[in-house]
């Protein structure tokens, strides 16, 4: 498996900034959707059971089924996986977006308003750095679910390190499915690594 | 301008639904500068009257003015900028430091920053957290006492005249407490603001208030000064609230100014008293001091008289005649 490394470091570093491209573009499409979505339904808690539910009936599909049903609609490619990966994350992170508002302390949110804050600056200076380690831990697990299920986006010609796995799958090479999946998990745990280093920054005010 | 009350509530109800009055027709005035406790048991509307002067509660009928001037048409985020709000223990923003704490009001004004830095250095002198030493700190670094110091820091940061305290010092414990209320009362003096406080703590609300106005179940059942609440209690509720037959109480809102002096010499006493200390604390002289007889001295430590627990006793019945 390492000779195999050894000798495709271009074509795996090549496959492993497709799948970056796929990861970044995914989670940032699903943040478009989620966060407003989760933000509405922090407020109007009567919406929650319907976008959560939304969520987790996209979330129970499998994988290659999402892909399957997609390709009618958007044919083959990078967009396809793109939007499958997006609806995946969609629970993870409206979920998060919600507690993490919930959680924010009534009684501080009542005293920025007594301080006359309007209803933006609100969400902007008190609930978003308030709400932002519970929100992060979503998009830390949304990110590593994303990398993960991504590698299954290679069915799709989407690219990215699933490559590896398929074409190793296929032509009976376990050498180079081994390097792509090895590499997809590495990356997985360097996001992680990255991210809960980002989620410990932003609450240094709570160990004063 | 001066006669205008700094709040005066019109007539003000309030209830949710159908259910009863939460606030049932409460009318008054808070004169300008002065310092005003609501107390009440808990559930008493204290609060929800408290919240609507600063329009975090609307009022169902009537209407609540703010120097001479309806607010019910007034914005709402411009009238809370312009009037202080301390709530209990936890008002702080947590995630921002002492020194932004204080300057959220300022800055929401737009002020210049070095004025704003300025600001901040006044007033965390002013409840002597020095800026130096406490301005980068997070609230979690902060004792309970210090961070209601920030609260009220930076409830005057943007010069507001009017002051709307929600049990500020509920959670603190007893020794804290007293400082706060002794700092509070020395800021009062020297600042002149006009002060609204809710409590369900009696002796809180003794020590601190100009007037007090007593609720239960959304009404007001007795408005007035200190001494008047525990002399003359409108009934018996209020009677037991304060507990008004107790003298050493009666003693704590009386100062020796309100008792008659005798003009003879009398003995030769270690311990003189002066013209403006309270009644209690010339209690605990005598009991120290084994007499029922002490001088009281004036502030350039002339000789006034003498006062005894038999005058004083005399002042704190005439008082509940």
């Amino acid at each position: 498996m390492l000779e195999y490394a050894a000798r495709h470091l271009g074509l795996i570093g090549q496959l492993l900034l497709q799948h970056l491209a796929l990861t970044v573009t995914s989670l940032a499409l699903a943040l478009l959707f989620a966060v407003p979505v989760g933000i509405w339904c922090a407020r109007y808690a009567r919406w929650a059971p319907l976008a959560l539910g939304l969520g987790s009936v996209i979330y129970t599909i499998p994988s290659i089924a999402l892909f399957a049903l997609l390709i009618p609609i958007l044919g083959l490619g990078f967009w396809t996986a793109v939007v499958g990966l997006a609806a995946y994350a969609q629970m993870v992170l409206v979920r998060n977006t919600v507690v993490a508002l919930r959680g924010v302390d009534r009684a501080v949110v009542e005293a920025a308003r007594g301080t006359g804050m309007n209803e933006a600056q609100i969400l902007w200076r008190i609930e978003r750095p308030l709400a932002l380690p519970v929100f992060l831990a979503g998009v830390r697990l949304a990110t590593v679910s994303i990398i993960g299920i991504a590698t299954i986006a290679a069915w799709v010609n989407a690219g990215g390190l699933g490559v590896l796995v398929l074409d190793g799958i296929e032509h009976d090479y376990p050498a180079k499915a081994v390097a792509g999946a090895l590499t997809a998990v590495l990356l997985a745990y360097a996001v992680d690594f990255g991210l809960r280093a980002l989620e410990r920054r932003s609450q240094t005010w709570r160990r004063a | 301008m001066s006669d205008v009350p700094g709040v005066r509530f019109n007539h003000v109800s309030k209830a949710y639904g159908d259910r009863q009055r939460v606030i049932d027709d409460v009318s008054f005035e808070v004169a300008r500068g002065s310092f005003v406790v609501l107390l009440g048991p808990s559930g008493c509307g204290k609060t929800t009257l408290l919240k609507m002067v600063n329009r975090l509660v609307d009022p169902t009928s009537g209407d609540v003015e703010v120097d001479g001037a309806g607010i019910a048409t007034r914005d709402a985020t411009a009238l809370r900028r312009s009037i202080g709000y301390v709530i209990q223990q936890i008002g702080l923003f947590p995630h921002m430091s002492v020194a932004q704490n204080v300057a959220v009001v300022p800055s929401l004004m737009r002020w210049p920053p070095a004025q704003i830095e300025a600001r901040v250095s006044e007033m965390l002198e002013l409840v002597r957290l020095p800026a130096r030493e406490f301005g980068a700190r997070y609230p979690a670094a902060l004792s309970g006492g210090q961070q209601q110091r920030v609260g009220i820091a930076r409830a005057l940061a943007a010069d507001q005249q009017i002051l709307l305290m929600d049990e500020p010092f509920g959670a603190l414990d007893a020794i804290e407490r007293a400082r706060l209320q002794a700092e509070l009362h020395g800021v009062q003096g020297r600042l002149h603001k006009t002060v609204l406080f809710v409590t369900h703590d009696v002796d809180e609300a003794l020590r601190l208030a100009d007037e007090i106005v007593v609720m239960r179940e959304g009404r007001v059942v007795q408005h007035g000064r200190p001494i008047a609440i525990l002399a003359k209690p409108a009934d018996g509720f209020v009677a037991e609230l304060v507990n008004a037959n107790d003298v050493v109480r009666r003693f704590s809102v009386m100062k020796v100014r309100d008792a008659a002096l005798e003009q003879d010499s009398g003995p030769a006493s270690p311990a003189a008293v002066r013209f403006d200390d309270d009644l209690r604390s010339v209690l605990s002289v005598m009991l120290a001091s084994g007499t029922l007889r002490l001088p009281v001295i004036g502030d350039d430590g002339r000789p006034l008289g003498t006062l005894t627990l038999a005058s004083m006793l005399a002042a704190a019945r005439a008082a509940g005649s």
